[in-house]
């Protein structure tokens, strides 16, 4: 299981929190996705054998909202 | 696309309301069809953000406020109010942009933790040589130098050089602190003069500064029980809104009507409200020392009324010092000389004690020392500069026959029941002076006890490991209503759980390893936090950082004033909303002025939380 951080866009609107997570934890091989809305960050766990850090930034981006760093633990 | 829409929705806002200002005036100009031509465009560019952010909802399966300003515009453009659709597009997205500057201001507290965290490091190579390096790329182990005004990139110890730093970062006290070899010295600290030389030890994400950041940022997401209920209710309230709203129509067949009502009923302030009041408050607190995590701990701490405390290392400093060193014949200077040094013999912490206070006042080498040997739980003895010293308690005096005057012996038992430890120092088989030893009690432990009791504390209760003697004078020092002595960890257990019973709400505060399973029992842990040991760190629900109790006052006063905060912009929702369903239905409010005093409820809201960034009791 991988874990990786992601640094995004100033988030303002509690809704977005919502779909952004909805949209990653549904992606196939991610086992849990939180979204920390003050800090704007996004935190997934993922199995690294079906999906990887890049597609679930672009995941996010696909929403229409920037990705600014990725930093996988 | 939806990318290009979303970077430029300030520019879209700004469009829109050219276009709305220039429908107007050609309305106002008679010509009618052109000005709401503009006004069309105007809607309908203002949107496109709205519907896209609606419909990505949508497809989560989620209640958005975008879906409800949707179908209201539709609505209002299908029934020819040019006006109010335009209105209330621009209104809205107007409105999110100023949400979003104000929420920015909320999170600035966090924001300027971040950006203290350090960039670059300079690291030594093994020739001697130095080099700038990303601070991501410094491993365990390598050796950093750090120059006058610069920032300590890692956790480590000091190899070399000697220097004054400020740890505000670590501890929110903004004070310098000596290093020299064989000091921690702690990440996101800056040097302020002189030279050092460490060596990492913790790097990246592991130094105490990113787990601050980290257990902060978690913190402000960490929703208290007002939060999910206030999630729960909007979860239900807005699809509500919704059918309500088409009752509305069923009923008074009035589309304008439902459409209006569809736009005030808008949750926003109430949804936000709770969570920037909790925010601000994080923030205020990270800033000044004391690591609340989570709005819970806010609500649970706002309500505790009884204050539990461990007395070693809490209340005191968890260091015995020398209190008195009183002397009935001799030079003191001298006495000292020849006790310190026999003394440094001693590995007892008491013995250390005394060699610290000594060794400010004199110089130890000038004394020789010849023999000195210590005898367990009595006391040390020894020859130094030729005579005969011996250093301990009233039993070691007795077995070598020294005879204790009766003035000495009273003035003795007066130091004791002062919480002392007391011990005689003879020099040739007479009663030289008499040394008092206590762990004193923190400086600003009266003030913050007094000040908590002010804001609202009934019941303040003290167990301590330590013996009656001791614990009685620290607890008649600081006005302690309760105290119970010679606990171990599990009976200090007992003690909250029986004062939860009498149904208190209790906060304790401890220092180590064995309080940890009380603060765990308690309603509300503390931690006092210097250095940031992970566990007490991670198992405190408050952490202080720089171990001082004013920290604590600080925090127990923020939350009080950030559970009222909440409370306030709850009510100012509320009443938003109430004032706009009277208006409505008495009429006078129409679309545009309720996305108006919708918006301007949110702003209110957002506001009054900031006032907690500045809080100070």
């Amino acid at each position: 299981m991988s874990k990786v951080t992601m640094q995004l866009e100033t988030l303002s609107c509690p809704t977005c929190i919502k779909k952004i997570e909805g949209a990653l934890s549904k992606t196939e091989g991610v086992k849990s996705a939180k979204l920390m809305f003050n800090a704007s960050k996004a935190k997934v766990e993922y199995d690294s054998d079906k999906v990887t850090s890049e597609g679930l930034k672009s995941i996010i981006e696909k929403l229409g909202y920037e990705v600014l760093k990725v930093k996988e633990a | 696309m939806i990318k290009f829409i979303f970077r430029h929705e300030n520019k879209i806002t700004l469009i829109s309301f050219v276009l709305i200002v220039v429908g107007l005036v050609l309305r106002f100009s008679d010509m009618t069809n052109l000005g709401n031509n503009s006004l069309i465009l105007a809607t309908i560019l203002a949107m496109f953000p709205i519907g896209i952010k609606a419909y990505q909802a949508i497809r989560m399966k989620l209640f958005s406020i975008e879906m409800l300003v949707s179908i209201a515009v539709i609505g209002a453009l299908f029934i020819g109010e040019y006006v109010e659709a335009s209105v209330v597009t621009f209104l809205f997205l107007f409105g999110s942009y100023l949400e979003a500057r104000t929420l920015e201001r909320t999170r600035s507290s966090i924001k300027e933790l971040t950006e203290m965290a350090p960039q670059e490091a300079n690291l030594i190579l093994e020739d001697g040589s130095r080099e700038l390096i990303d601070v991501d790329d410094v491993d365990i182990g390598n050796r950093i130098a750090v120059l006058p005004g610069g920032m300590i990139s890692v956790d480590g110890k000091v190899l070399k050089g000697d220097a004054e730093v400020n740890e505000a970062a670590i501890s929110g006290e903004s004070v310098l602190i000596s290093k020299t070899p064989g000091d921690q010295v702690f990440s996101g600290t800056i040097l302020d003069s002189g030279y050092l030389e460490i060596e990492a030890e913790k790097v990246g994400d592991d130094t105490t500064f990113s787990k601050i950041i980290e257990l902060v940022e978690e913190a402000q997401d960490t929703k208290s029980n007002a939060e999910r209920f206030l999630d729960r209710f909007a979860q239900y309230y807005t699809p509500g809104v919704l059918v309500l709203s088409i009752l509305v129509w069923i009923i008074t067949r009035d589309l304008h009507l439902s459409i209006t009502f569809l736009v005030i009923a808008c949750p926003g302030a109430l949804v936000i409200g709770a969570p920037v009041s909790n925010v601000a408050a994080i923030g205020n607190g990270a800033k000044n020392g004391s690591l609340i995590k989570g709005g819970e701990i806010i609500e649970k701490l706002s309500k505790v009324d009884t204050l539990v405390f461990d007395k070693t290392g809490t209340l005191t400093k968890g260091r015995p010092e020398v209190t008195d060193f009183k002397v009935y014949s001799g030079d003191e200077t001298e006495l000292l000389g020849l006790i310190g040094k026999l003394e440094t013999a001693s590995e007892h912490h008491l013995g250390r004690a005394i060699v610290e206070y000594a060794e400010k006042r004199t110089d130890l080498n000038l004394y020789k020392m010849k023999d000195a040997s210590g005898v367990k739980g009595r006391g040390i003895n020894g020859n130094i500069n030729d005579l005969n010293i011996i250093a301990g308690n009233r039993n070691m005096m007795l077995e070598n026959n020294i005879v204790i005057p009766s003035d000495v012996e009273a003035y003795v038992v007066e130091r004791e029941k002062n919480g002392n430890t007391v011990i005689f120092a003879s020099v040739n088989s007479e009663i030289r002076a008499v040394i008092s030893i206590a762990d004193k009690i923190r400086d600003d432990a009266k003030d913050a006890l007094e000040m908590m009791r002010d804001k609202g504390i009934k019941h303040i209760v003290m167990l301590t490991g330590d013996n009656h003697h001791t614990a009685q004078a620290v607890a008649q020092e600081l006005n302690i209503d309760e105290v119970h002595a010679e606990l171990l960890p599990e009976d200090k257990v007992r003690h909250v759980k029986r004062l939860k019973d009498e149904g208190r709400i209790i906060s304790m505060a401890g220092d180590g390893i064995n309080d940890a399973p009380a603060i765990a029992t308690a309603d509300v842990g503390l931690a006092m936090g210097k250095g940031g040991t992970d566990i007490s760190m991670e198992t405190a629900d408050v952490v202080l950082m720089a171990d001082k109790l004013n920290q604590y006052a600080h925090a127990f006063s923020l939350s009080k004033a950030a559970i009222r905060n909440m409370k306030q912009n709850i009510i100012i929702a509320l009443v938003t909303v109430v004032l706009l369903l009277v208006g409505v239905l008495m009429g006078g409010v129409n679309l545009a002025i309720g996305m108006f005093a919708h918006e301007a409820s949110v702003l209110i809201v957002i506001l009054n939380a900031m006032r907690l960034i500045k809080f100070r009791p």
